[in-house]
This record gives C-alpha cells, sequence and structure tokens, in this order.
C-alpha cells in the first residue's frame, strides 16, 4: 500500500507552526517512512500534483490569495487540520480586525512613521498581480471545513507528530496535559 | 487641585478601598471623573493613576467623560424588548437627535443602553439621572425631553408615586411594589425588633443551630446551605469577621429584593444584625446595585433609627461586647458583582472579577477575612427562623427545600410581579397563579438558569428538581425562541469581566452563529457546533457567569430544537456562507480596484 500523502501551507501565519514541525527533531527521519509529501513549503512543490490523504494550514486567511488556497486544500485533501491559533482564530493578524480597513491601510502606507515621508505620491498598493485584503482576518473554519484543529502557538512539536502519527495509522490520539497546556 | 475630589477622597479617609465610594461621590456630583480627577485620586490614596482607572473603566456607570447632562440608561433585557423597547429606543433617538451609545451635540442628552435594572414587572423603563421612568411610552419620552429642554430636572418629572413605601417622602419613585402575593415567611405581619430582642437571651452558637437545622439555603440561586456557612466563618480563625448582603440583584428577571428593601428593610437589617452577632462580626455591608439608588434616603434612614434605638453601634442591641454597624456599599452596574467573590472585590474598590477558589470567602473574604456574603431574601427568612423556630420553618416547603421563595413573575402574564410561595409549587401552577397568557415557554432562573417547554411545566420548583433564585420570565406562543437565546448570550458578552478567554470571545462566537442560524444561512453542522462549542464554557471558566454563559443557547437548542430546525437549510451539511465578493468590497474602494475574485 502506497504511503499517506501530506500537504501543508502557511497563509496568514509566520511559519511558526512550520518551524515547530521541524521541531521533532530526528523523527523527521520516521516522518519520512511514514508519509509522502505533496504541495508544501517543506519540499517547495508548489501545486497539487495528486489528491492528498491530510492538509495541514497554518494561519487565517487575510487576503483573497489566502482563501483561493485554502479552497483548493479542501479540495484536494480528504482531511484538513487547522494548526495553530491563527488557523483556529485568527491570531495576531486579526488584531485587525477591529479597526476600519481604511485606517489600516493608510496608516501602513500613508500615514505611518516609516512611510509618511517616502510615499510623496501616496499610493497604495494596487496591482492586479497582488492578492487583495479582506475586511477583517477570518480563521479557516469560517471559510471551509475544518476537520481537526490543533491548538498552540505554535503547538508543540509533539502534539503535531501525535496528531499527525494517530492519523495516519488510525490509533487513538494520545494528549497528555502537557502537550496542550500553553501557561 | 480640585477641591471636590478633595472631599471626596477625605470623606473616606484616603482609603484605597473605599474607590467605589470616592468614584461614586465625584460621578454623582459632576456625571463623569475625568483623568486628572483620576490623577489626583490615585495620589492621595496611594494608588498608581492606572490601578485606580481600571477599577473606574471596569463599572458600567461610571465614565472618564461627560454622559450628558441628562443620562438616559434605556433597560435592554428581554422583557424590555417584549413590551416595545424597539419603539422607544426610536423615540428616544429622534426626540433627541443623538444615537444609543452617544451624547448629543449640545452636550443634553446621553442615550445609553443598560442590562435589566430590576423592573421587569413594569417595562419597558428606563433611569434619568438616577430616576426610574417605568412604563414609558413614545407620547412619555416627546413629554420627557420637551420639558428637559426647558430645563426641569429629572426629579421635576415624577408624576406619580407607586404603591406602598414608594409614595413615602423617603423614595417618592414612580416605581410599582406588584406584590402580588405575600407569604408565611418574609412578606408576613411582623413587629420590627422582636427578633433582636431574642437575640440578646441567645448564644451565637443556639442560632447557627437553629439556622441550620431549619434547612435555610442560600436564596441567590446557588442554594448553599446559610447556617453551614456560617460555621464555616465562625471555623476560620480571625480577630475580624464581616457581612455582606447581597442586594445586586442583576440577574435579568429578578426584582424581588427592591420590593424588600422597599417595603420591609428594616427586617432585612435586623437579618443582618443577626447574621453579624451569630458569626462574631465587626462590620455588615449592604452591597447594593446602583440602580436602586432612589432607595438610598429610604435605606439610611432606617439605619440612623436603629442606631438611635441601640440595635446598631456599641454593644448593639444590648448585647456586650457586640459592637457592630451597617454600612451600605453602591456598585455601578455591574451584573459579575452578584458574583460573591467579584462583589468582595468590588467592595474593596478593585474591578469585579471573580477570585480563584479556594480560598473560600469564609475562610479568605473581605479584606482578606473571613466573610459570609449572603442574599437579602436569606436575610430576611432569618429573622423569621429565629422568631418561630426552625421546625416552624421546616413545616413549609419540601422535603429537601424548606420555607417559601421569592418569585419575580415577568414576561407574558397577567400579574407581573412579585409572589411568595411555599417550595413545591409545580410551573404550571405559577403560571396560573401569574395568569399565563399561552406560554410558550418559562426562563427558569434568568439567562443562566434554564428554558423550559411545555414538557416540563409539571416540574416542581424546589432543590430537588427545579432549583431557582427566583426570576421567572414566561414566553408567550408568539415570541421567537431564538430573538431569546440571542437578547440572553449578548447580555453575557456585555457582562463578562473578560477574565477568562472562553468566557470573552466564545460568547461572541456563538451569538455570531446563532445569528448566521437567523439570517436564514445555517446548516445542520452549526447546531452541533453551538452544542459541542457551548458545552466547553461549563469546564473552561472561572465562575458561575462563564459557566452558564452558553445555557441560553444550550437548553433551547435542547427543548426547542425545532425553532433551529425550521430555520437551517435543509439537506446540506456543512456551508459556512463565507462571501468574498463582500469580504474585499471595502479594501477595493480604498485603494480604488474594481474587485477581482
Amino acid at each position: 500500500m502506497s504511503k499517506p500523502i501530506v500537504a501543508t501551507t502557511s497563509l496568514a501565519g509566520c511559519f511558526g507552526c512550520h518551524m515547530s514541525i521541524l521541531d521533532i527533531d530526528e523523527r523527521i527521519l520516521q516522518l519520512i517512512e511514514l508519509v509522502d509529501f505533496n504541495k508544501s513549503p517543506v519540499d517547495d512543490i508548489k501545486e497539487f500534483t495528486e489528491m492528498c490523504d491530510i492538509g495541514l494550514i497554518e494561519g487565517g486567511c487575510c487576503n483573497s490569495e489566502n482563501v483561493h488556497v485554502l479552497k483548493d486544500f479542501r479540495k484536494n485533501c480528504k482531511i484538513l487540520v487547522s494548526v495553530g491559533e491563527c488557523a483556529i482564530m485568527g491570531g495576531l493578524p486579526a488584531l485587525r480586525n477591529n479597526i476600519p480597513i481604511r485606517e489600516c491601510l493608510e496608516e501602513a502606507y500613508l500615514n505611518g512613521p516609516s512611510t509618511k515621508d517616502a510615499n510623496p505620491d501616496r499610493i497604495m498598493p494596487n496591482n492586479e498581480e497582488l492578492p487583495i485584503i479582506l475586511d477583517k482576518v477570518y480563521p479557516c473554519h469560517e471559510i471551509v471545513k475544518i476537520d481537526y484543529y490543533l491548538p498552540g502557538c505554535p503547538p508543540r512539536a509533539d502534539l503535531i507528530w501525535n496528531a499527525l502519527v494517530a492519523l495516519v495509522t488510525g490509533d487513538e490520539l494520545k494528549l497528555p496535559y502537557e502537550v496542550v497546556k500553553f501557561d | 487641585m480640585n477641591s471636590q475630589v478633595q472631599n471626596a477622597v477625605e470623606k473616606f479617609g484616603k482609603d484605597a478601598s473605599r474607590l467605589m465610594d470616592i468614584f461614586h461621590e465625584i460621578s454623582h456630583e459632576k456625571g463623569f471623573v475625568n483623568d486628572d480627577d483620576l490623577k489626583q485620586i490615585a495620589t492621595e490614596v496611594g494608588l498608581s493613576k492606572v490601578d485606580a482607572e481600571q477599577t473606574l473603566s471596569f463599572y458600567h456607570f461610571y465614565s472618564k467623560k461627560p454622559m450628558g447632562k441628562y443620562t438616559i440608561y434605556l433597560n435592554d433585557s428581554l422583557v424590555a424588548q417584549m413590551m416595545g423597547r424597539a419603539e422607544i429606543a426610536d423615540a428616544f433617538e429622534k426626540a433627541t437627535g443623538t444615537k444609543f451609545g452617544s451624547v448629543s451635540q449640545d452636550g443634553l442628552f446621553g442615550l445609553y443602553n443598560t442590562s435589566c435594572i430590576g423592573m421587569n414587572d413594569q417595562e419597558p423603563a428606563a433611569i434619568i439621572n438616577g430616576v426610574i421612568f417605568p412604563k414609558i411610552t413614545t407620547y412619555r419620552v416627546r413629554e420627557l425631553i420637551r420639558e428637559f429642554r426647558t430645563g426641569k430636572t429629572a426629579t421635576e418629572m415624577i408624576n406619580s408615586f407607586g404603591g406602598g413605601q414608594n409614595q413615602s417622602s423617603r423614595i417618592q419613585a414612580m416605581v410599582t411594589n406588584n406584590l402580588n402575593r405575600r407569604g408565611a415567611v418574609i412578606f408576613a405581619d411582623y413587629n420590627s425588633g422582636e427578633a433582636l430582642k431574642k437575640i440578646k437571651t441567645m448564644d451565637p452558637r443556639e442560632i447557627i443551630d437553629e439556622v441550620k437545622n431549619s434547612n435555610l439555603r442560600g436564596r441567590g440561586g446557588a442554594g448553599f446551605p446559610t447556617g453551614l456557612k456560617w460555621d464555616f466563618c465562625t471555623k476560620s480563625p480571625s480577630n475580624e469577621r464581616y457581612l455582606l448582603c447581597n442586594a445586586d440583584e442583576g440577574e435579568p428577571g429578578t426584582f424581588k429584593d427592591r420590593v424588600i428593601l422597599t417595603e420591609i428593610p428594616d427586617l432585612l437589617f435586623e437579618g443582618m444584625v443577626i447574621a453579624g452577632y451569630a458569626i462574631n462580626a465587626k462590620e455588615g455591608i449592604l452591597y447594593l446595585r446602583l440602580e436602586y439608588h432612589y432607595l438610598k434616603n429610604h435605606l439610611e434612614t432606617v439605619l440612623t433609627t436603629m442606631r438611635k434605638n441601640g440595635l446598631l453601634g456599641e454593644n448593639a442591641c444590648g448585647i456586650d461586647g457586640f459592637n457592630y454597624d451597617i454600612r451600605i456599599q453602591f456598585g455601578a452596574g455591574a451584573y459579575i458583582c452578584g458574583e460573591e467573590s467579584a462583589l468582595i472585590e468590588s467592595c474593596e474598590g478593585k474591578r469585579g472579577e471573580p477570585r480563584n477558589r479556594p480560598p473560600f470567602p469564609v475562610q479568605v473574604g473581605y479584606l482578606n477575612k473571613p466573610t459570609v456574603v449572603n442574599n437579602v431574601e436569606t436575610l430576611c427568612s432569618v429573622v423569621k427562623i429565629v422568631m418561630n423556630g426552625a421546625e416552624w420553618y421546616k413545616s413549609m416547603g419540601t422535603k429537601e427545600t424548606s420555607g417559601t421563595k421569592l418569585l419575580s413573575i415577568s414576561g407574558d402574564i397577567r400579574y407581573p410581579g412579585i409572589f411568595e410561595i411555599e417550595w413545591g409549587m409545580t410551573i404550571k401552577e405559577m403560571l396560573e397563579m401569574a395568569g399565563a397568557i399561552n406560554p410558550k415557554a418559562v426562563q427558569v432562573g434568568g439567562p443562566s438558569g434554564r428554558l423550559i417547554a411545555e414538557n416540563e411545566f409539571t416540574r416542581t420548583i424546589c432543590y430537588e428538581d427545579l432549583p431557582t433564585g427566583g426570576a421567572m420570565i414566561v414566553i408567550g406562543q408568539q415570541r421567537n425562541i431564538l430573538d431569546v437565546a440571542k437578547n440572553f448570550t449578548e447580555f453575557f458578552i456585555e457582562e463578562s469581566c473578560g477574565s477568562c478567554a472562553p468566557c470573552r470571545y466564545l460568547t461572541v462566537i456563538l451569538r455570531n452563529k446563532l445569528q448566521k442560524i437567523m439570517d436564514g444561512k445555517g446548516v445542520l453542522k452549526d447546531l452541533d457546533e453551538l452544542e459541542t462549542w457551548g458545552k466547553q464554557m461549563k469546564k473552561a471558566n472561572r465562575c458561575g457567569l462563564g459557566q452558564t454563559a452558553a445555557n441560553p443557547i444550550l437548553t433551547s437548542l435542547e427543548n426547542f430544537r425545532h425553532d433551529y430546525i425550521s430555520r437551517i437549510e435543509k439537506g446540506k451539511e456543512f456551508d459556512t456562507k463565507f462571501n468574498l465578493e463582500a469580504a474585499i468590497q471595502e479594501s477595493s474602494r480604498v485603494v480604488g480596484r474594481f474587485p477581482q475574485v
């Protein structure tokens, strides 16, 4: 039987959750025995080439591209997992959710200390190549169906590892207090 | 240096634990406490400015900026809405030319929503500069605003007095009592002061035993055995103890304490003296919600009389060595302060955030001393138990729940008001008693309680079956159950102290999901999520508010699932209804781009 296929992506995240995946240390050798990777920053495959079993999503959706990628993942993965605070709740990027979008953009491109003298033409980036930002940052489950959630900022390597192994082997997920406590 | 602030600070002995009183004093005079005042207060009482400010900012009725010469708080409770609040709110906005949550441009009128003000039997009701305006009509709104514009005060607009003591010169409020049924305990005939003569001959131990034997349980809702609480308190080693009376009654739908405080405050204060004597307390504090400020003179007069008669003060009631007095502490519009440890924090001049337990208040309470916190009704019951004995008290009620209970009944009924019943009445009997009109559901115990449907109307009001703090809201057939759940959930969003994360944001998420269903965009999965997520609240929050904040959704989902099902999309398991086009509208506009999804 062929190995289960995993895809991963970082949307509006900081790649910290991907770093945490790499924190499984020497177990990475077991990991490549256990699964194959498809679209993922880990192997730099840019587009899906086949149907995947598990998709790990880091980050919420802050722009239109995030939404497209997330929907693409939903289409190409049997199981989707929200990994980390940003994917689950929006996380730090969602701090802007209470600020009107105009204020955010003006602060970033027109009035901020680093831009106010450097942008005399008062230009806001507006190339159609660029994704356009959403009215607020959305957690992934408010866009598509998410099957599982791994909490943490980032979730501990042990948690990600245990969850992945449980998904692949079908064994029960072990969740000792140490891997889900945050204080 | 502001002399008004200085006077306030000095009046309360520059004591940081009296911060609430200092704020109240200044606020009452000029309507707000600004940065300069805060700085001055903080310096004088020995706090940092942010420490003082965090207390101020916690409370709904305190503000740093002017709230309008006429500050209008319109009740936003469920029953207010049922009784036509929307029309009244509209009339206020039109007449004043300002929106809710803001002050009119001329600074004359401030319009604000407020949580239940304890007038559910006479809604819609508003508080304007401390004066209660019950059963307000659109005509009355226009009249009030017109007269205010000519300079009349809120007090001058009082055009009638309610019944009973509301008529007395010490109150003169438009509030009515609606005391529809007197029972054998709280509202039975009584000669004021008799019990205080009797305790002279009693040992504190005897009193505690008598209360223990009576099986009296706390009337606030949690139902902890009162005698046991007192016992625990006396067993905590300390040279100082305190007795706090919880008159915060913030649970939407309850208004029994209002009527007790209006009609029989002497009975309550007697109860506070007896409890104080039993636990050997140094002081009794009545923690009173600011909504009932109009009762202040009335209550202070009773206390003054008691002092004159030697029932308070040194050797109170003629008992050697029993030095005991009672003071009134005002809250400032925070439901959470009805939770006993939050109430204690508030009494100490802090934010009303619940404490971690253990230690319990009976061990470490007010000013870190052993403290008993009792409900108004509990303390009134104590007086009668001391007078008539535990056996008499146990002869009423059910096997495990003795005595009587005050029910505050409101909603779609003919006779909204207070009913003193013996425990053991069924909901059906209660509905008949209150003249329910086509009842569809009853909210038992306020938003933190249970929403029950007709199949549970045979249940009995008592701790063995259906416990309650006494708030009963009857909801008629014509009402939408989801509106009920939404109003209550929004109440919890407003009143959460914000300390525990799930209470702070899961309440909002649940409300949004409910709204999605109400908008006809819900799917089956949403119901599952409401349920599974709602259940987390019980485990993940520190105090009763957070633990019960999902109850309106959970119990309505349990008992009125059909009302939810009929609103969701059929044949669809899952749909977030996320609309990308709508989500990029605003930023497309800002950067001047034609939307391209």
